[in-house]
């Protein structure tokens, strides 16, 4: 069979190629139906807003839902991972009201989850994935990367409800630093660990200049002992994750962003998020979720990614790039 | 500079741009032709790589948003009605304000029916009342809020009030006050990124110029 590149659109260039891009690095393709039972939104429904999902009654009388997120069917679907590590990736339609317009919208996602006995290598290796991928789309992008358990780590400790929780999450995700100092002081927030999640907000950059800040904060003496442990361990983790970058060529696309947060009743550890230049979105997010795990009752860990196909502009990167089917 | 590389920054039009150019101006991002007497919208200086355009300060959010802007200046008062994905790197103390709840002078809440909310700020009004657990028939109206409670319209009005003399002169009152509002200093996520070196230029240089 021979298709031209002038028969492909680049977004549908782009969809083969990161399709490629993971069959070849040994993920296989999980392939799902566009309905699911409402009833596993309705158990998790902090994780996706069940208010936001098309539903409607099947012939059995039961209700169901079209697809508005990949990551739970694939949990549901993959009981018994044992010791292994099951890599898998996606090309999805996703239904869900839109943030911006406020109208159902059909997304185009594409990604990929690892399950099982997740360890750092495996964690980096979806990191790679995630630059590679952004690689393909774009001649400049950058892969922000933050380690959800220090914030987490500090509010947890800092015992508040669930409201200020959310307050404070907002803040850091909006890089607000005046108004999460009046939050910490309307709700007795040691001042120590208030000016730890200042420091959180503000410390932007490469992993050169930012890691040397971030652990001159955190891992200063005047820190708890307890806490500092948790600290160094996730550092570690960054650290580990850019030094398996170096030599990758993709190592420029890295930064060090705390403001990369996600909701810590569902994720840890490794989180972060994609953009591409001319993009005004994150084309990319991801991370550790492991906690979600233990809500869906599974003794495994997890980590994965998804790209968001529709926010994409024009692709300049792949005009004219030729397609080439083998086999 | 190249066009692509300059920073684009949307101004509310008004008092309040005009105070916030000035900062921008001392700040070291100075664009005269913007001072001149005419009906253009843009306005770039390419030695300092600035281009400010004057949009409706309701809008300033989306076009930050949305990407037309890198970075921009907006109430928080759209910032908690609307919600938008941004970066918010600075309170700047100007145009200060208070989102209060007013009612005709000597008003009594009656706690056993639905209360009435004439208000331009709906989602604020909603999420105030639904933190206290009243229940509320909301009533979005676009301008003269005052008017409601006065011709029986409403209840009360979730209101911006600056002096309060608006209130007083239709003998009405504040009687809750919901959260304090300034301009704030915004910038788009993804230009965050790419233009990081000269939106953390700006941001210093502002932060200095309101005492920060």
């Amino acid at each position: 069979m021979i298709i031209s590149g002038a028969e492909l659109n680049n977004k549908e260039k782009a969809m083969f190629a990161l399709r490629a891009l993971y069959s070849g690095h040994g993920f296989s393709q999980f392939r799902m139906t566009k309905f699911e039972e409402f009833d596993l939104y309705a158990k998790n429904r902090d994780f996706m807003d069940s208010a936001s999902i098309i539903t409607f009654t099947d012939t059995d009388g039961k209700l169901m839902a079209l697809k508005p997120d990949v990551t739970l069917s694939i949990v549901k679907n993959n009981r018994h991972i044992g010791n292994d590590i099951r890599k898998l990736y996606y090309t999805e339609n996703v239904y869900r009201v839109s943030p911006k317009t406020h109208y159902f919208k059909e997304i185009m996602q594409v990604g990929l989850e690892c399950l099982g006995n997740i360890n750092d290598d495996c964690i980096t290796e979806v990191l790679v994935m995630a630059a590679e991928s952004l690689d393909v789309l774009s001649e400049n992008a950058i892969l922000d990367i933050s380690n959800l358990d220090i914030v987490s780590h500090i509010i947890t400790e800092a015992n508040v409800s669930k409201e200020v929780e959310e307050e404070i999450i907002k803040c850091i995700s909006e890089k607000n630093s005046h108004s999460l100092s009046k939050i910490c002081a309307e709700n007795n927030i040691i001042d120590a660990k208030a000016t730890l999640l200042q420091k959180l907000v503000t410390i932007y950059g490469k992993p050169e200049l930012a890691m040397p800040q971030l652990e001159e904060a955190l891992l200063s003496e005047a820190v708890d002992h307890a806490d500092r442990a948790v600290f160094e361990k996730a550092l570690n983790l960054i650290k580990k994750i850019v030094k398996a970058f170096e030599g990758t060529g993709l190592e420029d696309m890295l930064n060090i962003d705390f403001s990369v947060v996600s909701d810590i009743k569902y994720y840890n550890g490794i989180i972060f998020k994609g953009f591409v230049e001319d993009v005004p979105d994150g084309v990319l997010s991801g991370g550790q979720y492991d906690k979600l795990m233990r809500n869906m009752n599974r003794k495994s860990n997890a980590i994965g990614f998804g790209v968001y196909m529709d926010t994409l502009g024009k692709l300049s990167k792949l005009d004219g790039e030729e397609v080439v089917i083998r086999g | 500079m190249a066009k692509k590389d300059m920073l684009n920054v949307a101004l509310p039009k008004g008092r309040l741009g005009e105070k916030v150019y000035d900062i921008f101006e001392r700040a070291g991002f100075e664009c005269p032709s913007i001072k001149e007497k005419n009906r253009k919208l843009i306005f770039e200086n390419e030695e300092t790589g600035v281009r400010y355009f004057w949009v409706k300060p309701s809008d300033v959010a989306i076009y930050v948003e949305r990407g037309a802007a890198d970075i921009g200046v907006v109430g928080k008062d759209i910032l908690l009605e609307s919600n938008p994905d941004i970066y918010e790197l600075l309170d700047l103390n100007m145009g200060k304000c208070i989102m209060s709840v007013a009612a005709p002078k000597g008003y009594v809440d009656d706690n056993s029916r639905t209360l009435r909310v004439a208000t331009k700020f709906t989602n604020v009004a909603k999420n105030f009342y639904t933190s206290i657990g009243r229940d509320i028939d909301i009533i979005h109206l676009n301008g003269s809020i005052e008017l409601a409670p006065i011709l029986d319209l409403s209840d009360v009005i979730v209101d911006l009030v600056e002096t309060g003399t608006t209130l007083r002169e239709n003998n009405l009152e504040v009687i809750e006050e919901i959260v304090p509002i300034s301009a704030r200093f915004i910038s788009n996520k993804s230009s965050f990124k790419f233009k990081n070196q000269q939106i953390e230029k700006v941001v210093k240089a502002m932060a200095e110029k309101v005492g920060k």
